[in-house]
């Protein structure tokens, strides 16, 4: 009896916030303090609506969150995404039929993961290089030989996708609800499955991941791959919702708010911590925050401020939280 | 011998060719008029400089298009330089035009600033400057391109009567920028603003930035639709992102009851979007006219001997505004018609 209680203790020191509970519970203060402030802020649609619109933020924050729990980055994620769904529309416009465009849009991406996996496993370039390269390799090779058009509009016999970027489930956006299928493949993947459970080892540790007998190459492969497929989904997301894909965003910040979005959430940039609640608390509070700002009308130049500040608050709790182990870490980790 | 025989007609060929170019150089043009020769020589094989914020959209495609058709006729080379909206890019290779000195720069400035000290520098290093759709601080030799405050008052008119006194409507309206530091955005919101200072019952419910992205404008204005259902009108600083607005209105079930006014270009889309009542007032600043006032002013100074940062004159396109009443065929072009004959 003792014993056991002496274990359970062992097991539970004391009770510590992680940053997930600091993230949901500042989603929260954040929500009563709009829902005050913000007129249409509290209710039912808006609600529906803020999650709605961070949707395809937190697809590729999913990507995103495999990635670096892994200990790599991929800042490559938002011309993956731009290119494969520009191009595949350009097919699709051109005459070809939606379901291989797709199919040469996902093989597009997959093919940038598989480079880039190739790079860092097998040429150990470290992913912060070999990724900002490739994101400046793809976007200018599609410019360049794939899509010709800064934004490319869905055909009007694209009916269909339009439908699916519409509709409504029970009162909920269908992107919504891709959004939290997507979470739970993820969140299986992660926690029950082999694989998943690998990329948790070699975040954690990447010598000791390969000393207990790991492919880690194979599995850093796995997860390039499986970011760069999941943006693609992310960009067909867009796609939907906006009948188009604009090429400009390549330019935007969206990279800051993909990577706002994981860290905020309490995923640790050194790798092997975190999980798909993270990405979820994360994409919320980002969503109440882009959402009460955009209702207290604030202007754009303060909400990049609110932005920064709050990124740079999660770094510094980041760092608190998540101390660099010594041990393992290692020139090009973030 | 036969060496000789050999190189007969290759000197035959010479002598025909001598007295040929003779005879052409002697009646040099179909039709001389004391200028034409002149003019042409004058503009043969110099060096423009084209550099558009970035290729790849209805304008920057369309005015490259119509400078490329008059190059091919009258010889002159367009030299294209694309930053594709990265400013730093943009800068470089406006250095590089202070290097290379081109015959003239024709250069559609991203915002008000960051090119400013660079046109200074190359007006003084003998490159006169023809600026296009935006001004920066720095005053160009030439700007042509869109009355935007005119456009920005024809929308607000265009609203206040949608949506004002008598009009029975909440009078809400938001309003939907395009990248902050953009003369296009600025100015035009300056017009917007002028007009409904003097209609009180018009009230800006938001006034946000999409940054010329039509994802960011879908986000913005569905927020907006959700907070103010009786919203009345939503103008959007171009067409390009305006789509995004349509869509919001669109998914929210909203068509035909949220006034949307916009501007652009008018290509064909645009004309598309207003007959299927996504765009309800569209003021199109007629690319055909612009590629036209910009290949005239690049031929005057192609021929001309104007000293750079001189001359500050100004071509505003006249707008049209297009709706569902007065579109015809005509009001809009395409893409095709413009590589064809623009300019």
């Amino acid at each position: 009896m003792s014993q056991g209680r002496a274990v359970a203790d062992r097991a539970r020191p004391h009770w510590r916030p992680t940053q997930e509970h600091i993230v949901a519970l500042t989603a929260c203060v954040l929500f009563v303090v709009f829902a005050g402030l913000a007129p249409g802020f509290f209710s039912v649609s808006n609600v529906v609506s803020l999650m709605r619109s961070v949707s395809i933020l937190g697809v590729l924050a999913l990507a995103m969150s495999i990635v670096v729990i892994g200990r790599g980055i991929d800042l490559a994620i938002v011309p993956t995404m731009v290119i494969s769904v520009a191009f595949l529309i350009t097919l699709y416009a051109g005459g070809m039929p939606a379901y291989l465009a797709i199919l040469i849009g996902l093989g597009i991406a997959a093919s940038i993961g598989l480079i880039q996996g190739w790079l860092i496993a097998y040429a150990d370039v470290p992913a912060i290089f070999t990724t900002l390269a490739m994101g400046v390799t793809v976007y200018g090779f599609g410019l360049f030989f794939l899509v010709s058009k800064d934004v490319n509009y869905l055909p009007k016999e694209a009916v269909l996708f339009r439908e699916v970027g519409s509709t409504q489930i029970a009162g909920v956006p269908s992107l919504v609800l891709i959004f939290g299928l997507c979470a739970l493949l993820f969140h299986l993947f992660l926690k029950f499955t082999p694989w998943g459970r690998f990329i948790y080892a070699l975040g954690d540790n990447p010598d000791a991941a390969r000393l207990a007998g790991i492919s880690v190459r194979h599995i850093t492969v796995l997860q390039y791959v499986l970011a760069s497929v999941t943006a693609c989904g992310a960009g067909l997301m867009t796609a939907a919702s906006v009948s188009s894909m604009s090429m400009r965003i390549v330019n935007s910040t969206m990279i800051y708010d993909i990577l706002l979005v994981v860290v905020i959430g309490g995923i640790g940039l050194t790798g092997g911590k975190g999980g798909i609640r993270n990405v979820i608390a994360g994409t919320v509070l980002i969503g109440i925050l882009i959402n009460g700002m955009t209702l207290m009308d604030i202007a754009y130049t303060s909400q990049n401020i609110v932005k920064g500040c709050v990124l740079l608050l999660a770094i510094i709790i980041d760092t608190l939280l998540n101390p660099r182990d010594e041990q393992t870490a290692q020139q090009g980790d973030i | 011998m036969t060496y000789m025989n050999a190189l007969k007609p290759l000197c035959f060929a010479a002598l025909t060719a001598t007295a040929v170019t003779l005879c052409s150089a002697a009646f040099a043009a179909p039709a001389e008029d004391g200028l034409y020769a002149e003019s042409f020589a004058a503009m043969k094989g110099k060096k423009v400089v084209y550099m558009p914020n970035a290729l790849g959209y209805d304008l920057t495609e369309g005015w490259l298009a119509g400078l490329k058709n008059e190059a091919a006729r009258l010889g002159f080379e367009v030299i294209v330089r694309d930053p594709n909206w990265n400013i730093d890019a943009g800068v470089q290779a406006m250095q590089a035009v202070v290097r290379e000195k081109p015959d003239l720069l024709v250069v559609q400035p991203p915002d008000v600033t960051s090119y400013s000290r660079l046109i200074q520098k190359a007006q003084e290093a003998g490159v006169p400057v023809i600026e296009v759709n935006q001004m920066t601080t720095a005053v160009p030799d030439v700007f042509v391109g869109a009355d935007w405050y005119a456009i920005g008052v024809a929308n607000g008119e265009a609203v206040v009567k949608a949506c004002g006194q008598g009009s029975g409507k909440s009078g809400k309206v938001a309003i939907v920028q395009g990248l902050i530091t953009a003369p296009a955005s600025i100015t035009q919101v300056r017009g917007i603003n002028d007009v409904f200072a003097k209609h009180p019952e018009i009230k800006v419910v938001s006034n946000q930035a999409a940054d010329w992205t039509p994802s960011k404008s879908n986000s913005i204005t569905t927020t907006v639709l959700q907070q103010n259902p009786d919203l009345c009108a939503i103008i959007e600083a171009w067409d390009g992102q305006a789509v995004g607005s349509a869509t919001a209105i669109h998914d929210a079930g909203k068509q035909g009851q949220v006034f949307l006014a916009t501007s652009g270009g008018g290509e064909k889309t645009a004309c598309d979007n207003v007959a299927n009542g996504s765009f309800t007032h569209y003021v199109s600043f007629d690319l055909w006219d612009q590629d036209r006032d910009i290949n005239n002013l690049v031929k005057l100074f192609l021929q001309g001997k104007f000293s750079p940062g001189k001359q500050k004159l100004a071509l505003y396109t006249p707008n049209h505004e297009i709706t569902k009443e007065n579109l015809s065929a005509r009001s809009c072009w395409t893409m095709d018609e413009v590589k064809k004959s623009g300019g």
